[in-house]
């Protein structure tokens, strides 16, 4: 606000030589061009909280994308990375994200036994508590599970409008978004109170690879007024989950994708081994995963991941509209498929018509070792 | 108990759409409507659950033009109990349509309230945690089992994350968003869509629930996503590995 007010203190100055010089119809044209420029300052400054999420003592690399896309809401845009949890492993992940990407200037910390697990309803309550003290223009999250189970629940207590799986920025208050599983995009403005909120699609943002040079400064939430009602309501009991030595499907660069043309979960074995050459992460067809062949968290699809690697590959995959739509940002697509026709062939860069049974046992014989 | 189940009627998910040529939106104009896949899931669990003998009854509810009574006469023809429409022209935003449900949820005292995890045209996923939120509800979205306790009157969710499976346990009244593999929905039978003609549906509007619809979300334009550069049938797996090496360089 400073600025803005030292912004048109400057102009009224200037206006009072104008003054001097032109008549009184002339400086009440000045007048009220400086009253129009002294709004759009105001409505320029950005301010914009970051919900992060951490795994283990590292941020995870979607809410680094967060941040990135933050980046593109305006200039001189303030951004505030929100962390919660509790314990030293918080207390590292903080370390961390000060100093993640150069474009962090704040890291507030919310440290509590309440907040130890991910829970909508303790989390959105704090957005809630942090966004009316801090009073920022923007909150966003990135659309993975986490996000996308917050960010509505907190726009609801704030009662304005949260804007899903953003792609593009295009101002402070305008957005690109995917809607009908990508099938089209729709630009949207949005025109209520602050705070604006966003959920981003983290693959439209990639991360830069610089950090920040000098850690910003970290401060703790003051949870003192931090309510208490709902937070009993829901508890959590376990998560489970695959462990798995290979890199995350969301930002690998390279996925190797079954489907139903896989036929059994022990033929996936074989998809594993070429991922593993190839040090790629490996997707599925809701087909595969209803069939069994493998767990739910590597579904690729509208309803699953979205990824947008530099190469994925899709063996005995159909390629369904809603398939389609968790992949079709790859930069490099290549299809397998015994049938010319399967949809998969018309967005695939390279396609091979045969048996994945004969293909891939040849190309893990006759790809390079990764390097 | 009672379930409140909440519908929508959507361009059905097999239809290519295409965006109008004056970039206004989507033709939905003679365009095959059906209703949202999640919310078969939704209407399915709950008559599990009453079947189950753990609920009475299972109110559908939809919001939206007059047609919106042919998707919940599909919910009726499921199984469900009764309806209600709420009636109204304007475009409803999910914070619209959870304020609208939050009315009906005072009015109705369910004990839980089902959604699916996201409506396949706006794909916003925002509606159950928005109306959970304002209700001070306890939320389960994108839930792949459902549990009800009717002793300690709580819920168990098993809900579908990045990570892989995560167990809640939640006290009721509370929210659940369905997503894909909570189960199989029925088909209508004939005689259940006949039976489904006399079962009632109410209609009320927005300002009888005393609900506002206004939007602080303006569309500016939809247009088609960019198509990808036409590709290439290879005939060899050599002749693959070589252009993802030497033209693609991704290998």
């Amino acid at each position: 606000l400073s600025l803005s007010l030292s912004l048109s203190l400057s102009l009224s100055l200037s206006l009072l030589t104008e003054m001097a010089v032109g008549g009184m119809l002339r400086a009440l044209q000045v007048h009220r061009a400086s009253f129009s420029l002294q709004r759009t300052a105001i409505s320029r400054l950005i301010s914009t909280l970051v919900l992060a999420e951490h795994e283990g003592c590292y941020i995870k690399s979607s809410s680094i994308s967060s941040v990135e896309a933050a980046k593109s809401l305006g200039e001189n845009n303030s951004i505030s990375v929100l962390l919660a949890g509790s314990g030293s492993s918080l207390q590292e992940a903080a370390t961390h994200a000060a100093s993640c990407h150069p474009s962090v200037s704040q890291v507030l910390v919310a440290d509590s036994d309440k907040l130890k697990y991910p829970l909508a309803e303790a989390w959105a309550k704090l957005v809630e508590m942090v966004q009316k003290t801090g009073g920022y223009s923007h909150v966003l999250a990135a659309s993975g599970s986490f996000g996308k189970n917050i960010l509505p629940r907190a726009a609801a207590l704030l009662d304005v409008s949260p804007i899903t799986d953003v792609i593009a920025i295009s101002g402070s208050h305008q957005f690109v978004r995917p809607v009908y599983a990508g099938n089209a995009l729709s630009t949207v403005r949005y025109t209520g109170e602050s705070p604006c909120m966003l959920s981003i699609r983290s693959t439209s943002f990639p991360a830069p690879s610089e950090t920040r040079s000098s850690a910003a400064p970290i401060s703790q939430v003051d949870l003192s007024t931090f309510g208490e009602d709902i937070l009993n309501k829901a508890r959590f009991i376990k998560l489970t989950s695959q462990e798995s030595e290979r890199p995350d499907l969301g930002n690998a660069r390279i996925v190797v994708t079954g489907g139903r043309g896989l036929k059994s979960a022990e033929n996936f074995k074989m998809l594993e081994k070429l991922a593993e050459k190839l040090g790629a992460a490996v997707g599925a067809t809701r087909a595969a995963v209803d069939a069994g062949f493998v767990p739910n968290e590597l579904q690729v699809g509208q309803t699953g991941k979205i990824v947008a690697p530099e190469l994925y590959m899709a063996f005995g995959v159909s390629g369904a509209i809603q398939h389609l739509a968790g992949m079709r940002d790859s930069k490099v697509i290549v299809a397998v498929n015994k049938d010319p026709d399967a949809p998969i062939f018309q967005v695939a860069d390279y396609g091979l018509v045969g048996d994945l049974f004969e293909i891939i046992p040849e190309l893990l014989e006759k790809l390079p070792e990764k390097k | 108990m009672k379930i409140m189940v909440a519908i929508k009627r959507v361009v059905d998910y097999a239809v290519k759409i295409r965006v109008k040529p004056d970039k206004t939106g989507v033709e939905t104009k003679n365009v095959k409507m059906s209703m949202n896949p999640f919310c078969e899931i939704a209407i399915e669990e709950a008559l599990r659950i009453k079947e189950a003998g753990l609920a009475s009854e299972v109110v559908a509810v939809s919001m939206g033009p007059a047609q919106c009574v042919d998707t919940l006469r599909t919910g009726l023809a499921m199984g469900a109990d009764r309806a209600i429409h709420v009636e109204s022209n304007d475009h409803l935003y999910p914070l619209n349509v959870a304020k609208l449900l939050k009315a009906l949820v005072e009015v109705e005292k369910p004990g839980l309230l089902l959604l699916g995890k996201q409506a396949i045209d706006g794909d916003c996923n925002q509606t159950g945690q928005m109306v959970a939120g304002l209700l001070n509800w306890p939320q389960g979205t994108f839930a792949s089992k459902v549990v009800l306790d009717k002793e300690k009157q709580t819920v168990t969710v098993d809900r579908e994350v990045d990570e892989g499976s995560e167990t809640l346990c939640l006290d009721l009244p509370a929210l659940i968003t369905t997503d894909l593999r909570l189960n199989q929905p029925r088909y209508a039978t004939l005689p259940n869509i006949m039976k489904a003609k006399s079962k009632p549906i109410k209609k009320v509007t927005p300002d009888e629930l005393n609900v506002q619809i206004r939007s602080d979300i303006e569309v500016v334009e939809v247009t088609e996503p960019p198509k990808r550069k036409a590709g290439v049938i290879l005939s060899s797996v050599d002749e693959l590995i070589d252009k993802l090496k030497n033209e693609a360089r991704v290998i």
